[in-house]
């Protein structure tokens, strides 16, 4: 429906909005599991987002994305049943070179159409779920399982991995601007992914490897800030790269990033350090989207040029965006996520 | 200017073939005045109404200039009775809905030639300028029958064909009317062919034919 | 192209010398054109009510999940099928009442409401957030809003005693109905959890199978392609649509008798348009032109009177289909662009089918005039023995349809062969009837009379035929009004047995006034009513409690009865059936029925059917202690009294001051009785209006053919004043022939009209509303349409027999000076 997608919209672009009445985020949170894996409904917003690299049985190149969205109408005590002031939005996509299917769902919090739980591992909307077991490790957040499926497509995936989420930023404190926005974030970027994408009907096994995000705030943008530009990058050399840039109205960005060593050690990268420039252009939904890219980071001797899977990527959801697998190569190489918004 | 060789008509009466034009020759040259007489049912009528393309002939060929009528469809006669032939008949058929200054220039304005000082000059000659606004069913019969010759004339016809233009009116105004349609047809140099019964109006024209058993005498 | 031009501008100067035939034409289009779109305006309007009540959140426009005894089931079965991938989402509802009257209120999930869901109102997206968060919204149509004296914001009070979130007007909504959130209908309605049906969205996935999630608890519900309304509805629709075309027909007759004179009157002037050399492509082309330019002005003024006669009819259409059967129309008449050009496109089609004879003849006309003296008798003859055949075979077909048809449209249809047959055989019957009347003629004047008049037949018999449509439908619809009229008032007078009538406005307020009434020394009983619903075979069925009371069984009519019936009544296991639903289901005396009540099923025997005129509703009536006791939401606030009469206004002004109550919850019978005649006289009076219009296009068609006829008919009236006959006489022969035409033709449309009738109560309204009246007849009322007819044609044939006996001598000499 029209007006839940636009409003949904609003929230997660959070232009503009402010943070009455909701929690703030600051600096210093000590994060505990499996709570923090469950929701924060004190706070306006917050995801759930999984992307995975995958490849079929012949090689071929195929990405998935699965998010849970949660926003709060109003802040204040949680309401009971109908009167719950929590909605939700599912996402869910599968890119190959040659298609990219997508669709959404929503549902308001309160009855149990959509919802997550922290232990046992649970989030769902309808019945897209991602969800873990009683052997399911809270610092791993994992194995767990994933699924979704749409007219057109469909997947089942499971989801190991054997090293602790990783938290974001400074100590899972992520700062998006210089006036205090900021959001909690931390990462799952070791997650070994393996199970069936079907797609027009057709069953593929695939396996690859996933990422997920976990992220909340009240109020992640500035104002002034119109999009962002968000790398994942899971390099061969086994090194996990989180990048992004925060676009403002006067031309200037803000990039930021987050090198995790395959021990799952981070260190951040600032600003000054990284340089991201865009290279090829896609027309894709009457837009002119920036889908490959170089990116530098001189300090590390890091200099990559990316290509989408599939230039047209783009997530015509009610909240619209672009979303989809990439390749890249150049002193490193490897495959990611792009998800560019805001255009 | 209008070369008729051999033509033939026949109608079928009460099942019984009547073979009105049995192989009628007549030729009318420009500026030619001809009368046809003939008894009631000799085809005086006939033959005017194929010349005017207004039938089809069974036999034989009228020509109009360099025209052959009788080889024309439909729509040719159509546009050959609104460009080149004037036609004036007993019953004036004048148009009772139309002003007679209408009736007047009616003709040559469908054929999109309307010559305003020509249609001046005839409306003087005519002598209908007081009439103007008149419609016909306001008019004497020699008045309507004027107007029906302004009209016919309208278009400076190559040929203007009449049908006892004059057996509805009396004798004088009969004389009246064809006085002027002489002038006229002078004045403007096209043929004109009249049928009549009237012996004495026949002899007005420089020549006089007779039609008798479906032939021209 | 302007020789094209100056060809029509000739055409065109015959109507300025015919102002009269032009005036006739047009009105002929017009009238045709106003009827019809007007017709098609209400019509519109209606089906666009239907549509928004039907599409609204869900209605039958969008498959559903339901519980199979229709009752509320739990939420847990919704979240249960979302999570196995159904779209569904959750609707519950129930009535409410503020201030004494009932509201259906609705509550709805917007997240989840699927996109296709007809034209539901679509909530803005800021609105979202008010419509859901505390305190919410009651969206409501603006009407409702004025029912309830109500302004936005306000927080009406349900009898419950909760209030409702804050009024929003919503235009898209339909009257009568309160959409909340889903969670504040729950709280409102006391279903805590529990959901009334489940819409189906397009599916996301690949849902498993229903009854693997929800076993037997749910069953799906196919949207059916016409609603509940529109298939009641449909008969009053297809009544006003009849007599649009009725209508549009009359009108073309007119309009094919002025352009049949026109182009008789111009045929001369077509022939020397041809001789001056105009082609015959060209000529045909024209008078096309000429005839669209012509339906193309008069379809734009018969437009404008459309709409004015839909605006007017309106509220009155309105009050009938809310009455009939409890649709809810806007009285506002809002009309979309195609009516506009449906409209200029029937005129011009009507336009060139009624001119299409003369067309066909202007086609063919030969360039010379052949001299044709066919004696109009033979042709008058073929062309009768022609129609008659035709009427004949129409007739066949009627009697095909009574035998073999069975429904709605068929009843209709046998009415409309009946009437077509009996206008194509009315000229053969007049014929028959002139022909006596010429053989029996004496003396050289009546035969004259009698000959002429046959001669007039051709000419006039299109607008006779009209007349007789006209007078058969009046008949017969005045007829039904009649039959109806007096057996609701019979029934009505049964009906209402209590002398005052009490609703409160909640059950504890009930309760008082009960204990306060019993005290009363002028109360001789108190009764009391109830109403529930529920359904049966899928139907929502109502559900009528009865008191045992010896009025009831004295006075309450029965239709049909077992014997010792409202005996039977008494212990709560039979019922009464209204004569729709025994029609509907095909029930009868001694079935036994079941239907879901919240203790279990409730099986009843019938023990009666009854007449329940004008409610939209099947209705059972039981007794209403077994209603409470089956059904104990049941609100107990309706009371009746039974009162001596001189006590009556001085307990109603007690009542009402002892409990606040408005008049419209407190009502003596013979108020009660007005108001329900009130309704009903309403609910015809756009019949009634229709007809009217119907009569008064016929009259129209006469009085134009009669116009049009007087021209030609100067050469056969010559002779006779010239052999010496005053004008004055020959136009009192001619106005006596006109009024004998029309009063044979007046004669005929009684029979005509009463088989009209008969077809309207036994086939037509027991088809549309389910209930048969008994069929009487009218002889004063027969009476008086004649007169009313003759003295329609005797206005109609005034105007052109004045001219007559005023025409200069000079005039009819010109016929023998100018013969034709």
């Amino acid at each position: 429906m029209a007006l839940s997608r636009r409003a949904f919209a609003q929230g997660y672009a959070g232009l503009g909005e402010t943070a009455d009445g909701f929690a703030p985020v600051t600096p210093g949170k000590v994060f505990s599991f499996p709570a923090d894996h469950g929701p924060h409904p004190d706070f306006r917003i917050e995801w759930w987002y999984l992307t995975a690299n995958l490849v079929d049985a012949r090689g071929a190149a195929c990405g998935l994305q699965w998010t849970l969205f949660r926003q709060a109408t109003e802040a204040g005590p949680q309401r009971e049943g109908w009167a719950n002031q929590q909605l939700w939005m599912g996402h869910a996509a599968v890119t190959r070179a040659d298609t990219h299917r997508f669709n959404e769902l929503f549902a308001r919090g309160g009855v149990g159409q959509a919802g997550v739980d922290a232990k046992p591992f649970a989030a769902w909307i309808d019945d897209w779920e991602m969800k873990g077991a009683d052997s399911t490790d809270d610092r791993m957040l994992a194995p767990l399982t994933l699924k979704a499926s749409s007219t057109d497509f469909n997947y089942a995936l499971t989801l190991q991995a054997d090293r602790p989420v990783v938290l974001q930023g400074d100590a899972g404190f992520s700062r998006k601007s210089e006036r205090g926005q900021a959001s909690y974030y931390y990462s799952q970027p070791f997650f070994r992914a393996r199970g069936s994408l079907v797609i027009d009907d057709k069953t593929v096994d695939v396996s690859g490897q996933a990422w997920m995000d976990r992220e909340w705030s009240s109020q992640p943008l500035d104002p002034d800030q119109t999009g962002w530009d968000w790398l994942s990058l899971h390099l061969s050399s086994g090194d996990k790269l989180m990048l992004y840039r925060l676009r403002q109205k006067d031309g200037k960005d803000d990039p930021f990033g987050n090198w995790i060593l395959p021990d799952g050690r981070a260190q951040q990268i600032f600003a000054a350090d990284i340089q991201m420039t865009p290279k090829g252009w896609a027309e894709v939904a009457g837009r002119k989207l920036p889908v490959e890219w170089q990116i530098a980071i001189p300090s590390r001797s890091f200099t990559i040029t990316c290509k989408p899977l599939n230039p047209a990527a783009w997530m015509g959801t009610g909240f619209s965006y672009w979303e989809g697998p990439i390749s890249f190569s150049g002193s490193h190489d490897g495959v990611g996520y792009l998800e560019l918004t805001g255009y | 200017m209008l070369s008729i060789q051999n033509l033939s008509k026949s109608f079928s009466s009460a099942g019984e073939p009547v073979h009105v034009l049995r192989g009628v020759d007549l030729d009318v040259r420009a500026g030619e005045r001809v009368a046809l007489t003939g008894e009631s049912g000799s085809g005086k009528s006939t033959l005017l109404h194929l010349i005017a393309g207004l039938d089809g002939a069974d036999g034989g060929k009228i020509m109009l200039e360099s025209l052959e009528v009788t080889a024309l469809p439909d729509a040719g006669r159509a546009a050959l009775r609104r460009d080149r032939l004037g036609l004036v008949f007993q019953q004036f058929n004048l148009i009772p809905s139309l002003s007679v200054e209408d009736n007047l220039s009616f003709q040559a304005r469908i054929a999109g030639r309307h010559d305003a000082a020509w249609h001046g000059e005839l409306i003087e000659r005519l002598g209908l300028g007081k009439l103007l606004r008149r419609y016909p069913e306001q008019l004497s019969g020699g008045q309507q029958q004027r107007v029906a010759i302004g009209r016919a004339l309208a278009i400076k016809p190559s040929l203007l064909l009449a049908d006892e233009p004059t057996g509805n009116l009396d004798e004088a105004t009969a004389d009246d009317v064809l006085a002027l349609t002489r002038d006229l047809v002078a004045r403007t140099g096209c043929g004109f062919l009249m049928v009549t019964h009237s012996l004495r109006l026949a002899a007005t024209l420089d020549r006089h034919v007779t039609l008798h058993a479906g032939r021209i005498t | 192209m302007r020789r094209a031009l100056w060809i029509l501008a000739v055409l065109l100067s015959h109507w300025r010398r015919h102002p009269m035939q032009l005036a006739t034409l047009l009105i002929g289009l017009i009238a045709a054109t106003a009827l019809w779109s007007g017709v098609q305006a209400i019509n519109q309007q209606a089906r666009n009510a239907y549509d928004r009540a039907a599409a609204m959140f869900g209605g039958v426009r969008t498959p559903m999940l339901v519980a199979p005894d229709a009752a509320t089931f739990s939420q847990d079965l919704f979240v249960a099928l979302s999570r196995a991938g159904w779209p569904v989402s959750p609707v519950v509802e129930g009535r409410v009442q503020i201030n004494g009257r009932s509201f259906r209120l609705l509550g709805i999930e917007p997240v989840t409401l699927p996109a296709e869901v007809g034209n539901a109102p679509r909530l803005g997206a800021s609105d979202l957030r008010a419509f859901v968060a505390p305190p919410g919204q009651t969206l409501v149509a603006p009407e409702t809003l004025a029912d309830l004296d109500a302004t936005e914001g306000a927080a009406p009070q349900i009898s419950s005693g909760a209030r409702l979130p804050p009024l929003h007007a919503q235009p898209q909504l339909v009257p009568d109905v309160l959409v909340v959130d889903i969670g504040v209908a729950q709280r409102l309605l006391g279903k805590q959890g529990q959901l009334s049906r489940l819409l189906i969205g397009k599916a996301k996935g690949k849902p498993g199978p229903l009854a693997s999630v929800v076993g037997d608890r749910l069953q799906r519900v196919e949207p059916g392609a016409e609603t509940e309304l529109e298939r009641l509805t449909d008969s009053f629709h297809l009544n006003l649509t009849a007599f649009g075309l009725l209508s549009f027909f009359v009108g073309l007759f007119i309009v094919n008798s002025a352009v049949g004179l026109a182009f008789e009157q111009r045929l001369p002037m077509l022939r020397t348009l041809r001789a001056c050399g105009a082609s015959a492509r060209m000529l045909n082309t024209v008078l096309v032109i000429e005839l669209v330019v012509l339906a193309l002005a008069a379809g734009l003024v018969g437009l404008v009177c459309g709409y004015v006669i839909a605006a007017a009819l309106l509220p009155d259409v309105a009050a009938s289909l809310r009455g009939l059967y409890g649709a809810q129309i806007p009285g506002q008449l809002s009309l979309r662009g195609e009516w506009w050009l449906a409209g200029i496109g029937i005129s011009i089609v009507g336009a060139l089918i009624a001119a299409a004879t003369s067309l066909v003849k202007a086609v063919r006309l030969p360039l010379l005039a052949t001299a044709q003296p066919q004696a109009w008798q033979q042709a008058q003859r073929r062309w009768l023995v022609l129609q008659g055949a035709a009427a004949l075979a129409v007739f066949a077909i009627a009697l095909l349809l009574l035998r073999y048809g069975d429904s709605l449209i068929a009843g209709f249809a046998v009415l409309a062969a009946l009437m077509l047959g009996a206008a194509l055989f009315l000229p053969a019957l007049l014929e028959i009837i002139l022909l006596v009347g010429q053989r029996r003629a004496k003396g050289p004047l009546a035969l004259w009379f009698w000959a002429d008049s046959r001669q007039q037949l051709s000419g006039l018999s299109l607008a006779l035929m009209a007349l007789l449509l006209a007078l058969a439908v009046n008949v017969g619809v005045s007829t039904m009004v009649e039959t109806f009229s007096r057996t609701f008032i019979t029934w009505l007078n049964g009906r209402l047995a209590a002398d005052v009538y009490i609703s409160a406005p909640d059950n504890a307020k009930a309760v008082a006034i009960r204990s306060w009434l019993r005290e009363r020394s002028e109360v001789q009983a108190i009764l009391s009513g109830g109403r529930a619903e529920t359904q049966l075979e899928g139907q929502p069925v109502e559900l009528l409690g009865l008191p045992d009371h010896a009025l009831y069984r004295e006075r309450w009519p029965l239709l049909e009865a077992a014997p010792r019936a409202w005996t039977q009544l008494v212990p709560g296991n039979a019922a009464f059936v209204s004569e729709q639903l025994s029609r509907r289901l095909g029930l009868r005396v001694g079935d036994v029925i079941e239907i879901p009540a919240p203790g279990g099923s409730w099986v009843l025997d019938i023990a009666g059917i009854y007449a329940d005129y004008g409610n939209p509703k099947a209705q059972l009536a039981v007794n209403v202690a077994a209603l409470i006791r089956r059904f104990p939401q049941t609100p107990q606030t309706r009371i009746g009294l039974i009162v001596p009469r001189d006590n009556i206004p001085g307990l109603i002004t007690a009542v009402q001051k002892q409990f606040a109550l408005d008049d419209r919850s407190v009502a003596d019978q013979a108020t009660v009785k007005a108001e329900s005649i009130r309704i009903f006289n309403r609910t015809f009076a756009v019949t009634g209006a229709l007809n009217a219009f119907t009569l008064g296009v016929a009259g129209i068609a006469l009085l134009t053919s009669l116009l049009t006829l007087a021209n030609s008919r100067l050469p056969q009236l010559a002779p006779l004043w010239a052999i010496g006959l005053t004008r004055s006489r020959l136009a009192a022969i001619e106005l006596t022939k006109t009024l004998a035409v029309a009063l044979f033709t007046a004669l005929l449309a009684l029979p005509l009209g009463l088989i009209v009738a008969w077809c309207l109560i036994a086939i037509v309204n027991v088809k549309a509303f389910g209930w048969r009246l008994p069929f009487h007849v009218f002889p004063l009322q027969l009476v008086e349409l004649v007169a009313v007819a003759l003295l329609a044609s005797l206005l109609a044939a005034l105007l052109p027999v004045a001219r007559l006996a005023r025409m200069q001598p000079a005039d009819l000499v010109k016929v023998f000076a100018n013969e034709r």
